[in-house]
């Protein structure tokens, strides 16, 4: 297979996977695969950029704090190496269901990648190379093709037997901010400008999506007294669940909050004709979820003013986040409008901010696995698949790198379905649904949200883990002690009742709650379910209860006090599985169903759905094009 | 296990004999609710393929004229046992005595007891999927499902009634509202507050709850949609069309001139001929105009032509043919329409040529008649006729309106569930994140009555009317 080359000598390698880019798609990607015993090589075009966090200062947050903790409970790395490296934790939503807490924790930017450079270098049969990967190799199969290798710029060959793609922002990377633009990644890395025309040519469609960061400024010229202080939580709750709360406890440090007002705008408006987004210069598709200031005035004109708020980069440095700000206007108006903030008027900017271009790929042509369909054994994960922010590339990596493994092992690849977890919601809605913007995580993506909270991701996925070979005997068993726990503790509270007495009655005053009645009896379950009531509080007249860890009391009090929610959200899944169930063909010819209307044919022959649930979920295919299928379905399966 | 569904499988007509039958794991239990002997006792249904005599009470609402528990009808049940039925399933036939009202009410009850409505072709699909029907059926299955589910949907677009559908999308409209607020809150905590926000809700979801109920009230008098056959007058103007309504419906609600094209848009009526609902719309008169808008009403005219089951073509007997009683028979024809010929004013002198008009349309088949709108002369004769063309089956009706209506009932029902559920959230004091559950649900189960789906409408109200993010 070797081959000789007369004129020049390169570099040639033979390894299991290689891994093109180490943000947090590709770190996770790669520490899967390595972890799963397969020789893993990562490519990354700076070493001192691994795991990097360019855009905002924190992990987590509403519905991508899940992502964590679903990652953590299959053995990905992100939630352990922020429970080391945080710098203030907080739980958002507190006050609302379980099932929309949301963990956030402020990073230290520098310790975070430190971290997890230290892991990728410490784990056996990962290696890291500095370069930039500038072609696929494959070879034609009948109308498919399948995955050789990569090439990169200095002409060496890594011969592969699976390729995972996470180039996140870098592919013909464009800075630009006000009139200039650079051909740059973030923090003016170097782009990968070669990669794009090489996927081109094998077939893949590559699109251009755009994004963007606020400015930081010198934490020295801000004016704090000015500003309203927030302080992380004072319970912290880890992401991981190897991790008890006592073994991360640390001093936090302080965010801040300020706000724009009508002079910020007015400096704004007046050079609306200076920005990119607007002069047209910015091709890119943006996220209407994260808009640059400039959007926020123009589209919300009767907003008076937009919350700041202004987040520490780390430990290391005085540099501070201006979360809200995002834009792409130039620089000098950059500074004017942030002077007018109060806490602002002499800061200094230590970067500006800017909008950033780049190609990523239409995540249709992917299955759900992450693995091209027209491509065998080239994986897709992260920003390049349309998705935005790093948890959301953190868990896809995870996923292409389990499925790589799973493949390279001859098993069936691990599909996580929209009722088992956020990653399924992101990864089937990236596949299934064309989006035309940057996609960001939201729980109200998920259907079944209340069966997927952080606080049950382990229930959900760790045996998913073990079964993968991530998650070790030791961390599975406790899982399953953990069950046994939950399920007897529920069992008991369900089974002892309470009776009129004044113990009973006595307590039930103290909180407001209504007293028993002579001979009307309830269980502790039922009082449990009061909504001025909780499986804490219960403890004051519950003699027999066992030590329980603090988790399994948190499963207990959720499970019985929502369980009327959660019994009907587990009939909405059931009913959802039955069209999961109904698997179609891969080799079906949509043209040659009758009956499907044109625009069914065309969106169906495209994505290519997996089963008919996802065939469903496809703009386009309405209800009676999915009967026209189901019939077809069993006339294929009788014949 | 798979749900259990009904339908009124004789057409819903004025026959002897209808039936209703009722497929799925829950139909004996169904039966055993509705159906018992005279005296009020359970039949026993153990054996399969049996006839029973009995009895079906009314467990559904209660009118006027029967209470709960009332006797509706009597009638034969044949139970078939899975899998020896069409569907394959556990099926139940029940044959009661023909008569829209009555097969409807005894379908009611049916779907009160635990059936919902079937789909367009449901039977007939589960009947395939079950094995039930040949391979080689499967196209004709597809066309089966297809062509009811076109006129279900023509169904639901035509015969919902205007403010019925306004009313649906408005509430859809404040519920997707309010979700997307709570939803953009609970996803951006530090930017948008739900503090009060449960006040302002209840008072929205009362609102909608007791505007559903309105509906689903006004449904059981059969109010929201307009069942019947779809009549349309057509002819030229001045020809008497308003003329013809008039007396048909016996009131003036249509406004009679002499000036040609007076009528400029359409008029709606309905009437009931010995038990038949004819919705008669009547239109502007089809002639080469330059008036704006005249024009406008011919257009509609046209376009409610089309959608109609039948039409009255109403000619001027006094003047001749000229190109405009053309276009009208050239509509009739590529458009394929079952019509009745009116030969109006024949108390005026005849000019035009009868057999010329008579053999120009539908291939000499249709049917002609002399009437004067004016002097109600012929006008019992033109309601026979079209009781008669209904009963011989020369009218089709769309049988899928009713089945619609049905599906729309329950939907209405559902969402008035749902919505009721988030009231009772509120009340128990659950947080915000709890009532978007229901909410969603009452926003799809209303978007099924008029015929909208889901899919990204909550993502882009949180992106197009919420400043999010960083």
């Amino acid at each position: 297979m070797e081959t000789k080359n007369t004129e020049k000598k390169h570099i040639t390698e033979y390894c299991d996977v290689v891994v093109v880019g180490a943000g947090h798609a590709g770190c996770e990607a790669a520490l899967a695969c390595a972890r799963l015993g397969f020789n893993t090589v990562v490519f990354t075009v700076s070493v001192d950029s691994i795991a990097l966090m360019p855009c905002n200062p924190n992990i987590g947050g509403s519905s991508k704090g899940h992502l964590v903790c679903e990652l953590d409970a299959l053995g990905g790395e992100m939630g352990k190496c922020i429970d080391k490296t945080f710098i203030q934790s907080k739980m958002l939503n507190k006050s609302k269901g379980p099932a929309v807490h949301s963990l956030r924790a402020q990073a230290d930017k520098q310790n975070y990648i430190s971290e997890m450079r230290r892991v990728l270098e410490n784990t056996e049969n990962l290696r890291i190379k500095q370069a930039e990967v500038t072609e696929l190799i494959t070879e034609d199969r009948g109308n498919s093709k399948i995955i050789r290798g990569v090439k990169t710029s200095s002409g060496a060959v890594y011969f592969a037997k699976k390729v995972i793609l996470c180039t996140g922002v870098y592919l013909k990377a464009r800075c630009i901010y006000g009139e200039v633009s650079e051909y740059t990644g973030p923090n003016g890395l170097r782009a990968a400008n070669q990669l794009t025309q090489s996927l081109i040519e094998n077939g893949i469609t590559v699109r251009r999506f755009k994004t963007g960061t606020p400015a930081r400024v010198d934490g020295r010229t801000i004016d704090y007294s000015e500003m309203e202080e927030q302080k992380g939580d004072d319970f912290i709750r880890p992401f991981s669940f190897t991790n008890e709360p006592q073994d991360i406890e640390r001093e936090q440090v302080s965010c801040w909050l300020t706000y724009t007002n009508e002079n910020t705008h007015k400096i704004i408006r007046d050079n609306i004709d200076r920005s990119p987004l607007f002069s047209g210069e910015i091709v890119g598709t943006g996220p209407r979820y994260c808009p640059s200031i400039e959007d926020k005035v123009v589209k919300f004109p009767d907003k008076e003013r937009h919350q700041i708020f202004v987040e520490p980069e780390g430990y290391y440095t005085n540099e501070m986040y201006l979360s809200g700000m995002s834009s792409s206007l130039p620089e000098d108006v950059q500074l004017d409008m942030i002077r007018t903030m109060p806490g602002f008027s002499h800061a200094e900017i230590v970067r500006h901010a800017y909008a950033i271009e780049y190609d990523c790929i239409d995540a249709t042509e992917l299955n759900n696995t992450l693995e091209f369909k027209n491509i065998e054994g080239l994986y897709s994960a992260g920003q390049i698949n349309g998705s935005s922010g790093y948890e959301e590339a953190a868990v896809q990596g995870l996923m292409a790198g389990i499925n790589a493994s799973l493949s390279l092992k001859g098993k069936e690849g691990l599909v996580i379905d929209r009722s088992e977890g956020y990653i399924g919601v992101l990864i089937d809605d990236l596949v299934t649904k064309e989006t035309s913007e940057p996609y960001r995580m939201m729980t109200s993506r998920a259907e079944y949200r209340l069966l997927l909270r952080q606080d049950n991701a382990d229930l959900r996925l760790t045996e998913k883990g073990h079964d993968v070979g991530l998650i070790d005997d030791d961390r599975y068993n406790k899982l399953i002690v953990k069950k046994d726990l939950i399920e007897k503790e529920i069992k008991r509270l369900e089974e002892t009742i309470a009776g009129c007495n004044d113990l009973i009655n006595d307590f039930l005053k103290k909180y407001g709650s209504a007293e028993l009645k002579e001979g009307a009896g309830q269980s502790y379950s039922e009082l449990i379910k009061r909504p001025e009531l909780n499986y804490e509080l219960l403890k004051e007249i519950d003699s027999e209860r066992p030590e329980l860890p603090w988790r399994v009391r948190e499963q207990v009090n959720i499970e019985i006090k929502y369980k009327g929610y959660i019994e009907r959200q587990k009939q909405q899944v059931e009913h959802f599985k039955k069209l999961e169930r109904k698997k179609i063909s891969p080799d079906i010819v949509y043209e040659d169903l009758k009956g499907l209307r044109i625009e069914a044919v065309q969106k169906l022959s495209k994505i290519r759905p997996e089963n008919i649930g996802q065939a469903g979920r496809i703009s386009g295919v309405s209800p009676a094009d999915i009967s026209v299928l189901l019939v077809y379905l069993e006339q294929m399966k009788k014949k | 296990m798979s749900e259990t569904i009904a339908a009124i499988a004789t057409g819903l007509t004025e026959s002897g004999i209808g039936i209703v039958r009722i497929s799925g794991d829950d139909s004996y239990n169904i039966i055993s609710k509705i159906f018992k002997s005279k005296s009020g006792k359970n039949i026993d249904l153990s054996e399969s393929h049996k006839v029973h005599y009995g009895f079906i009470y009314n467990v559904s609402r209660e009118t006027s004229d029967e209470g709960k528990n009332d006797i509706l009808d009597e009638v034969l049940v044949i139970n078939m046992k899975s899998p020896r039925s069409y569907t394959g399933e556990d099926t139940i036939e029940i044959d009661c005595h023909g008569g829209v009202l009555m097969m409807k009410k005894i379908f009611e009850n049916v779907l009160a007891a635990g059936a919902r409505p079937a789909e367009p072709g449901e039977f007939t699909k589960r009947a395939f999927i079950n094995g039930r029907i040949d391979l080689s059926q499967a196209e004709a299955v597809i066309d089966i499902i297809n062509a009811k589910n076109t006129r279900a949907l023509k169904a639901s677009v035509t015969q919902l009634k205007g403010s019925v559908s306004e009313k649906i999308k408005n509430y859809r409209n404040t519920i997707l509202e309010d979700t997307a607020y709570i939803e953009a809150a609970l996803d951006d905590p530090e930017h948008i507050s739900l503090d009060g926000f449960s006040d302002k809700l209840y008072s929205d979801v009362d609102i909608v709850s007791s505007g559903i109920k309105k509906l689903l009230d006004s449904s059981e008098n059969g109010k929201l949609i307009k069942e019947g056959i779809n009549t349309v007058i057509l002819g030229k103007p001045n020809a008497g069309k308003s003329s013809l309504m008039n007396v048909l419906i016996g009131e003036e609600k249509a406004i009679v001139t002499d000036i040609a094209g007076t009528t400029r848009d359409t008029l709606e009526a309905s009437i009931n001929l010995s038990g038949l609902t004819l919705n008669i719309i009547d239109t502007a008169g089809i002639r080469n105009t330059d008036d704006k808008v005249e024009k406008i009403g011919i257009e509609r005219a046209l376009s409610a032509a089309k959608n109609a089951d039948f039409i009255i073509y109403v000619v001027d007997s006094s003047v001749p043919m000229d190109e405009s009683d053309k276009k009208i028979i050239e509509f009739i024809n590529t458009h394929d329409k079952k019509s009745l010929i009116l030969l109006n004013k024949s108390d005026l002198e005849q000019k035009t040529d009868v057999k010329k008009i008579t053999d120009m349309i539908n291939d000499g088949s249709a049917k002609i008649l002399q009437i004067s709108a004016k002097m109600s002369i012929g006008i019992d004769e033109l309601e026979k006729t079209i009781e008669e063309m209904f009963y011989s089956g020369e009218i089709n009706y769309n049988d899928e309106i009713f089945l619609t209506s049905e599906r729309q009932k329950t939907a209405l029902a559902n969402a008035y569930s749902a919505v009721n559920q988030v009231k009772e959230s509120i009340n128990a004091g659950m947080s915000e994140d709890f009532f978007t559950i229901d909410l969603m649900r009452a926003y799809e189960e209303l978007g099924f009555i008029i015929g909208e789906e889901v899919k990204e409408d909550l993502v882009n109200e949180i992106f197009s009317k919420f400043c999010m993010g960083k």
